[in-house]
């Protein structure tokens, strides 16, 4: 009952975990710094900040020769392609993945308040532990793995973004599902739909918006990480900055920097305007 | 015989009894309401005779099986015959109606038919009637998320009433609607009952709708059957000792039908 109240003002019972979890935060983060030797005076002491500097001054004019810029073009559509067939074949490890991994389809869940059985979801943890695995290594390994493999190439980026990648997706996707009302799924289960109908009418028009904005911004992490396997051998634009830093061609690192910049700014617009279709 | 529960019991994770004892049997083709004050365990029934729940005690029955007893794949056909009515219907706030209303029957359908009805509608004429019968027709094509709380309810009954299943269930089905709009909406679920001879449990807040919709009443209290009585025979006092200590008056059939409860549907 609410009733004129008398005492000290009542006192938030959660103040006192709050600043446990902050002082435990604190206590944690401060060895990684020391652990991580970071030292940030380094990079004013003289010498080193003269090297860099000469390192920049290079990038100035950025190169705008014809020859370049077709060599440029023809890089970034390899970029562009290894970036979207390693998402297309990643996609295809995630989703039937994300599928087998989410709770949300559970039928034992149905009858039990959202709760699956212990065997059902002991049955998802292969899945989990499979996704765990292919994104556990990270794709620079695989890369060099398959560069081994298959020569030198995209080929080997295609195939190591599709397996980090597709471990991503596969688990951010299973927690997505998780995420969104349950209900939807749930009703359209307990009325005897078959449980890829129930996902498709229940979980997916409520995920449909972030799985998308997730899977493009992937994408946009997969052109970068293409550029990082192009250090070691497996094509598109990174090989290209690789050789002129070699050469000290800092125009062209510069004008594959901006080129780098446009993509991104590319992957962000189209994020936006297939969201915007979307909800 | 469409249900028959024997000393059905239900108790929640928490520990919390939500029902004690059950014993209920409808016949094939009867119509019969639930009433009781709010938290004595109408919708708690209404999920375990549409196996949402599972019966911590007690025998089950529903359409001449225990669905319990029945394998995963033989209960899925049982429950795409069983058509629960939510009170705020589970849609997801971006479907269209057209979409959520042919979703009734993807029990039914094989998996191809459900997935190829997303990319384009397989009955648009179908979820037409179900919906023209609520008088919800224009809705057709517009999104869950443009319509108001009645109109949502309204969209839920179109998806059970196009399921055409053989048991329907309704947890106050038009609790966000205005009186007569309500009784309009019931008078649609009793004549579908009635015209395909399928049993029809509703339970709901106003007790002159029930009275007046329905032939058989079973009063709940604290999770257990207080009476289970021809709509003519349910005396003032029964109602009284029903809703005892609960703020509401017991309503006289003159006076006027209580406020419609107005349900807040999140998300949707």
């Amino acid at each position: 009952m609410l009733s004129p109240s008398a005492g000290p003002a009542p006192r938030d019972p959660a103040a006192l975990p709050r600043l446990a979890l902050t002082i435990l935060a604190l206590a944690l983060l401060w060895p990684g710094l020391s652990l991580s030797e970071l030292n940030l005076a380094v990079l004013l002491d003289g010498d080193n900040a003269a090297t860099m500097g000469s390192f920049v001054a290079g990038f100035w004019p950025p190169a705008h020769a014809g020859e370049f810029l077709a060599l440029l073009g023809r890089a970034t559509l390899e970029t562009l392609a290894i970036a979207t067939a390693g998402m297309a074949l990643a996609w295809l490890i995630a989703a039937p993945c994300a599928l087998l991994a989410t709770r949300v389809l559970s039928i034992s869940a149905v009858a039990r308040g959202g709760r699956p059985l212990w065997w059902a979801n002991a049955l998802r943890w292969p899945v989990r532990l499979l996704l765990i695995v292919l994104r556990s290594i990270p794709e620079i390994v695989w890369a060099l793995l398959f560069v081994r493999a298959v020569g030198l190439g995209p080929t080997a980026g295609v195939l190591a973004i599709a397996i980090t990648y597709g471990g991503m997706l596969g688990k951010v996707y299973a927690e997505i599902c998780e995420s969104v009302d349950p209900r939807p799924a749930r009703a359209l289960l307990a009325a005897g739909s078959p449980r890829l109908a129930a996902f498709a009418y229940g979980v997916l028009p409520n995920a449909a918006g972030e799985m998308l904005s997730y899977t493009v911004y992937r994408w946009e992490c997969a052109i970068r990480a293409s550029v990082v396997m192009g250090f070691v051998g497996a094509g598109g634009l990174g090989q290209q900055i690789d050789l002129s830093m070699r050469m000290f061609a800092g125009g062209e690192v510069a004008s594959m920097l901006l080129t780098f910049f446009a993509l991104v700014l590319l992957a962000d617009q189209l994020s936006r305007l297939l969201r915007n279709r979307l909800t | 015989m469409s249900i028959r529960l024997t000393g059905v019991g239900m108790t929640h994770a928490n520990g919390r009894h939500a029902l004690q004892d059950v014993e209920l049997t409808v016949s094939r083709g009867e119509r019969l309401a639930i009433i009781g004050p709010s938290g004595a365990g109408k919708t708690t029934l209404l999920r375990l005779l549409a196996t949402s729940l599972q019966p911590s005690e007690g025998r089950l029955e529903l359409l001449g099986t225990e669905p319990w007893q029945l394998s995963s794949g033989a209960r899925k056909r049982l429950r795409a015959r069983l058509g629960l009515i939510h009170q705020s219907p589970p849609l997801p706030p971006r479907q269209r109606v057209v979409t959520a209303v042919l979703a009734g029957r993807l029990g039914q359908w094989p998996l191809w038919k459900g997935l190829l009805n997303l990319l384009y509608p397989l009955d648009p004429a179908g979820a037409r009637d179900a919906l023209a019968r609520l008088d919800i027709a224009d809705k057709l094509f517009e999104r869950c998320d443009q319509l108001s709380g009645g109109q949502l309810q309204r969209v839920g009954i179109a998806r059970v009433l196009y399921q055409r299943p053989e048991l329907i269930l309704a947890d106050e089905p038009v609790s966000a609607m205005d009186p007569v709009l309500a009784s309009h909406t019931l008078g649609v679920l009793t004549a579908e009952a009635e015209a395909r001879g399928v049993t029809l449990l509703a339970s709901l807040h106003a007790v002159d709708l029930a009275l007046n919709h329905f032939p058989r009443i079973v009063g709940v209290r604290d999770g257990r059957i207080a009476f289970d009585l021809p709509s003519h025979a349910v005396s003032a006092e029964a109602l009284e000792a029903l809703y005892a200590n609960e703020q509401l008056a017991a309503p006289s059939p003159a006076s006027p039908p209580p406020a419609p409860h107005v349900v807040a549907i999140p998300r949707c």
